[in-house]
């Protein structure tokens, strides 16, 4: 491992005649008594795509926060293009050519792609001429970069895919010249990452900067060309990506070893526990969302539910949850069929010995406004105390047993939630769903957002819980994770099963076709189902490389 | 993000806003000619300086905590509910029926009755409202706003063309005999003269204890922060948001009809037209300015009962200075504490930036 110090880095090939584009030096920023930014050293050279590893907290965001002008640095100091800046805003930030692209869009819903654009950037009074001048410069861009999206598609109406290109036009549109990605990869399905991927390169061929954010170490391999690991509030590393390895970097992201691959023995199943039969669900607008979808899982088994998100996964879970009607079909835990009535079915489901750790834990599986323990308890609360009283005490024993048994830091019991990070909070989440002995457990992305220590924990837990002989239904868009974890996989297209395959043997191209709804034996069509806004069958094969995941090399 | 000490949070941040508030009132003051130092003494002597003037102030500060928690407790399962004015009026009803039907009898009977009857002609009134959200989706602050007026409606028929005796020229409802009416404090305690405060005001006491209890130590008060917090997880939980919803607007009318009981039973001996006179929709203030704890809701209705009684006084005694002048000082209360309550927060913790040992503990 070569750490260099990048600010007196040797810099290999393109380095000599590339220029550092952004230059941070010796940045401190404290919160409270959290020193979230130690001294960080940071050279992004021009027209190169920079990855940024690390942990969730470790300090990532709070940087690029910085360099966006959201925040202001304790100490140190920033270089643009070699000159010194005290960035004031985001405004500031522009004006010097620095692009953020947030995790979370920020894109008025109800406008057109080109009255985003130019939100915040109109030069008259009049919109007209703006629009008309913007449109072209749109189009220019979208020629230049690969970024075509419709300027008078609504956004509503678009992917997230096309939303985040969205995001990168307003970027450009403002002239940025480097442009800061926090996480873009977590909303996105693989061929939308593929295609965002190949966009980068494009930009990064032009002369553009990048900044990348992300704990997925998959892609800082396939389109970084230097990466930076970060780790508790500190720069451990500044590395040239064709010099490192997933392995190394995991290592220095969490300070330990780090196994990459799940280990698992040969499945034992035993009877069926949850059984799905001919189930239709629709969404709340009553558009068919699973269409006489038929499965069972077994004790001791995973079975995975692969998918490009959107196809119905959502409505599956939740139904199987006891919180959305069924249309049709009937759903069978430990032989009994679950009755849906009401709008407190989650409750019965629970009371049948299922457990659910939801998609998405944010807006589903938390009370963010609670303390640990409370959401440590929820949805059991029931049975804590006999009469209308909550006992409290055995509560709190409860959330401090979770937080000893799962590694919940930090270690306090009466902390906020929304204080935790994401993966402390996603394992709040899977101690209360898991410690209860549910007979079926059904989760939903259960690493979204978490960072690798964790994903090695929170895969471990639920290999154990199918060796204690429960049913596990896994939904997940991460392919790499169905594959790894599911004993069986199922294959969701468009609300139906269109295959079924053996993790260990299937092949990731096959996978890929059915996940679209393309293999040539199993061509699913119901025209008119596909809600206008999914991304068409053609584009998205042309879009898929599974086998090649690099922006590299396509152009 | 800046975080305030809890103390400071608490306490104060709404102190400040209320000396805020006074500062410009003592300018409005000023401004027609009178002397602001005076008016503050005589508010308070008006308030706290006499034993009348005391009960007074004791006698609005029920209502307004009633009225309080009818908010309050709705506002914690995220439901803005701004008809406890209608809810108390309707409460009344149930007071009087009861008190009528048993004329005669020992207030010690019939005061339990009268708080049953009103909290469910009370219940009644919110539970509309909070069925029409839960099953239709109609939104409760529009419903309840609309009950209050559908409530002044049916209680001008109902007491002018039902309740009225025949030989009684004001609208209003026959009388309870005095053994029957909720006894005021000053038939036990001297000190309260011939103020109104009755044993409702113990009843409000009570209320306060039940509600911290509710919310924060039942299974049933976990659910409903819950769903006020996050619905949606709330329905990932089992609970049924639609019941809870309907079970909520009910218990916060039953806590407004309170106000009935006060007013009803304890003062006027019958039901006369609009005897509310916006208690109502003073409790919206005193539970947003409370942050809709029970020591907060205390603490800000005891503030407006200051506010009304020693304003009376003040009226009655600075010429130049009227009602209107008073409502004006109320309504800058309000506008400083509810509205612009956060306005001194950035300040203030600039000022009292210091290490969070928990909130910075991530």
């Amino acid at each position: 491992m070569t750490s260099l110090d990048p600010t007196h880095q040797q810099r290999p090939e393109r380095a000599a005649a590339a220029p550092l584009a952004i230059e941070l030096i010796g940045i401190n920023k404290h919160f409270g008594p959290v020193h979230a930014n130690r001294d960080i050293h940071l050279a992004i050279r021009r027209g190169t795509v920079h990855g940024i590893v690390g942990e969730n907290g470790a300090g990532k965001s709070t940087l690029m926060s910085i360099l966006y002008g959201f925040y202001t640095a304790d100490s140190g100091e920033i270089r643009v293009n070699d000159i010194p800046h005290a960035i004031t805003d985001s405004r500031h930030a522009l004006a010097l050519g620095i692009g953020m692209v947030h995790q979370h869009f920020m894109l008025v819903d109800n406008f057109s792609v080109l009255e985003n654009v130019v939100l915040g950037a109109e030069n008259s009074a009049l919109l007209a001429p703006t629009l008309t001048k913007a449109r072209e410069q749109l189009k220019q861009l979208a020629r230049d970069y690969g970024l075509e999206v419709d300027p008078d598609a609504i956004v509503e109406n678009l992917s997230v895919g096309q939303q985040q290109r969205v995001e990168i036009l307003k970027a450009l549109y403002r002239g940025a010249e480097t442009l800061i990605l926090d996480e873009p990869t977590g909303v996105l399905t693989p061929a939308e990452a593929d295609h965002l991927f190949r966009i980068l390169g494009k930009l990064r061929d032009e002369g553009k900067t990048i900044i990348m954010i992300t704990h997925k170490l998959r892609e800082i391999m396939a389109i970084t060309d230097d990466v930076s690991v970060m780790r508790q509030g500190a720069m451990v590393a500044t590395l040239s990506t064709a010099q490192t390895s997933p392995e190394q970097l995991a290592e220095l992201m969490v300070g330990r070893h780090v196994l990459l691959r799940v280990d698992k023995g040969p499945a034992n199943p035993g009877k069926v526990l949850l059984s799905v039969e001919d189930l239709v669900v629709t969404d709340d607008f009553g558009v068919p969302r699973v269409k006489h979808v038929s499965f069972e899982v077994r004790a001791g088994e995973i079975v995975g539910i692969a998918g490009v998100a959107g196809n119905g996964q959502s409505e599956l879970l939740e139904s199987i949850a006891g919180m959305r009607d069924q249309a049709g079909g009937t759903i069978r835990l430990n032989g009994e069929p679950l009755s849906l009535e009401g709008d407190d079915g989650a409750a019965r489901a629970r009371a049948a010995g299922l457990a659910h750790v939801p998609e998405d834990r944010l807006r589903m599986g938390l009370v963010t406004n609670f303390s640990q323990w409370e959401n440590s308890i929820l949805g059991y609360q029931h049975s804590y105390g006999d009469g209308p009283a909550l006992d409290i005490a055995k509560a709190r024993a409860t959330a401090a047993d979770y937080i000893k048994k799962f590694d919940i830091r930090p270690a306090n019991i009466d902390l906020k939630t929304s204080n935790f990070s994401g993966g402390n909070q996603q394992k709040i989440v899977l101690a209360r769903e898991m410690e209860r002995n549910p007979e079926v457990l059904i989760v939903g992305q259960p690493t979204r957002g978490v960072d690798i220590g964790a994903i090695e924990f929170i895969h471990n837990q639920i290999i154990k819980m199918r060796d204690a002989g429960k049913a596990i239904l896994l939904v997940s868009v991460e392919l790499d994770e169905i594959r790894s974890l599911s004993d069986r996989i199922l294959v969701l297209f468009d609300g139906q099963i269109v295959g079924e395959a053996d993790p260990a043997t299937a092949d990731e191209t096959e996978l890929g076709l059915l996940m679209t709804g393309s293999h040539p034996d199993r061509v699913v069509t119901t025209p008119g189902t596909l809600p206008a806004h999914e991304t068409p069958i053609q584009q998205t094969l042309v879009e898929m490389s599974p086998k090649n995941n690099s922006g590299r090399e396509t152009n | 993000m800046t975080t305030l000490p809890r103390w400071a949070d608490v306490v104060l941040l709404p102190l400040l806003n209320v000396v805020l508030a006074f500062l410009v009132g003592g300018l409005i003051v000023l401004a027609v000619g009178q002397n602001p130092i005076e008016a503050v003494g005589i508010m308070l002597y008006g308030a706290f300086g006499y034993g009348s003037g005391f009960g007074y102030t004791l006698y609005y500060t029920t209502d307004f905590i009633f009225a309080g928690l009818a908010v309050s407790l709705a506002y914690h399962a995220g439901l803005f509910n701004i008809g406890p004015e209608g809810q108390a009026y309707v409460g009344g009803l149930g007071v009087i029926l009861v008190g009528l039907a048993l004329n005669g009898t020992h207030w010690a009977i019939v005061f339990p009755l009268m708080i049953v009857c009103g909290a469910a002609f009370g219940a009644f009134w919110a539970f509309i409202p909070g069925y029409l959200q839960a099953k239709r989706g109609s939104h409760v602050v529009i419903t309840t706003i609309l009950f209050n007026f559908i409530a002044v409606s049916m209680m001008g028929y109902i007491i002018s063309r039902i309740l009225k005796p025949a030989g009684v020229n004001s609208d209003e409802s026959a009388p309870l005999d005095a053994i029957t009416r909720v006894p005021q404090l000053r038939t036990f305690i001297e000190l309260f003269k011939n103020s109104p405060v009755n044993l409702t005001f113990f009843l409000a006491i009570a209320a306060l204890f039940f509600v911290y209890w509710l919310i924060w130590r039942t299974k049933f008060g976990y659910a409903v922060r819950a769903l006020g917090n996050n619905p949606v997880a709330a329905n990932y939980a089992g609970i049924s948001n639609q019941k809870m919803i309907m079970i909520v607007m009910a218990l916060a009318g039953a806590f407004a009809a309170m106000v009935a009981v006060n007013n009803v039973g304890g003062v006027q001996g019958r039901l006369i037209l609009n005897f509310v006179n916006g208690a109502g929709f003073v409790g919206i203030a005193v539970a947003f300015m409370g942050k809709g704890h029970p020591v907060g809701v205390a603490l800000s209705a005891l503030l407006f009962g200051i506010l009304y009684q020693g304003g009376q006084e003040l009226a009655f005694q600075m010429p130049g200075i009227t009602r209107e002048m008073i409502v004006t000082i109320q309504a800058l209360v309000i506008l400083f504490t509810g509205a612009m309550g956060d306005m001194l927060r950035g300040p203030l913790s600039r000022i009292l930036a210091q290490p969070d040992p928990v909130a910075g503990a991530k």
